[in-house]
């Protein structure tokens, strides 16, 4: 089980550098359809598992100079008080529901792909989140 | 730290920010904290428009300035998660070491693919599985 937690994982992965998605829209499927876990244990889980990737992806733009360190320490610091808010939302959202909503942004980001590949000829070089 | 040229609206000229630019920071923060957490994603969907869109970095730059901000932001959210007793850091190690390894292997790919039939196919993968966790 745990090798084929890892496979996903380095899937995800390549998938994410790919496709310039973040890990956490493919980690918290993966978490809840393989893994077995329940939506908000598969969301808290996913935060901790794109650090390593969001670090490594930090430091090579850095490299490029596409780091506006001050604007994203702002950024990061307003989101701290945020963080409590969408974790008490997703806590007292019945898992069903919060499962729901979560397909829903899937949609939504499935549809915004399809998009940008239909405005942009050539592949594109940028790799948000 | 170099601070290259750029196009930069009024508020953030000289690497400077004003009041203004940094309460419309702290703002875009709070907004993706709030998505970043709900969901278990990073929130550079949110991030990376709001920087183009209100502080007026170009992509590139909005791409990699939200990097950096969502590692705080998700390093906020797994604390705040772990504090409620949710995570699994066993299971995060597992998916999330491979898969930071994968994204350096994902990137190298693009530059040496046509992606765009590619992200046809992935984004009716997206869907078909946003699908099955509606059902």
């Amino acid at each position: 089980m745990e090798i084929l937690a890892a496979l996903v994982g380095l899937l995800a992965g390549v998938l994410a550098g790919l496709f310039g998605v973040g890990g956490g829209i493919l980690f918290v499927p993966a978490l809840v359809l393989v893994l077995g876990l329940t939506q908000v244990h598969a969301e808290a889980t996913s935060l901790l598992a794109i650090l390593p990737t969001v670090i490594a992806g930090a430091w090579r733009q850095q490299r490029y100079g596409n780091v506006d360190w001050h604007t994203a320490l702002l950024v990061g610091l307003g989101s701290i008080a945020g963080v409590e808010g969408g974790v008490q939302l997703a806590k007292a959202l019945p898992e069903g529901v919060l499962r729901r909503i979560f397909a829903v942004f899937m949609l939504i980001v499935a549809a915004t792909l399809a998009w940008r590949a239909l405005r942009i000829k050539q592949a594109y070089s940028s790799n948000g989140d | 730290m170099k601070r290259p040229s750029r196009q930069s609206r009024p508020g953030l000229s000289n690497g400077v920010a004003s009041d203004a630019s940094v309460v419309r920071l702290l703002a875009i923060g709070l907004a993706a904290g709030v998505f970043s957490a709900l969901f278990g994603v990073g929130g550079g969907i949110v991030i990376v428009p709001l920087l183009v869109a209100v502080v007026g970095l170009d992509g590139r730059r909005a791409t990699g300035t939200s990097l950096a901000a969502i590692g705080i932001t998700a390093a906020a959210g797994a604390v705040a998660y772990g504090l409620h007793g949710d995570l699994k850091p066993g299971a995060a190690a597992i998916i999330g070491v491979p898969a930071a390894f994968g994204a350096v292997a994902g990137v190298t790919l693009q530059q040496r693919l046509e992606t765009r039939t590619l992200t046809f196919g992935f984004a009716l993968f997206l869907a078909a599985v946003g699908i099955r966790l509606l059902l």
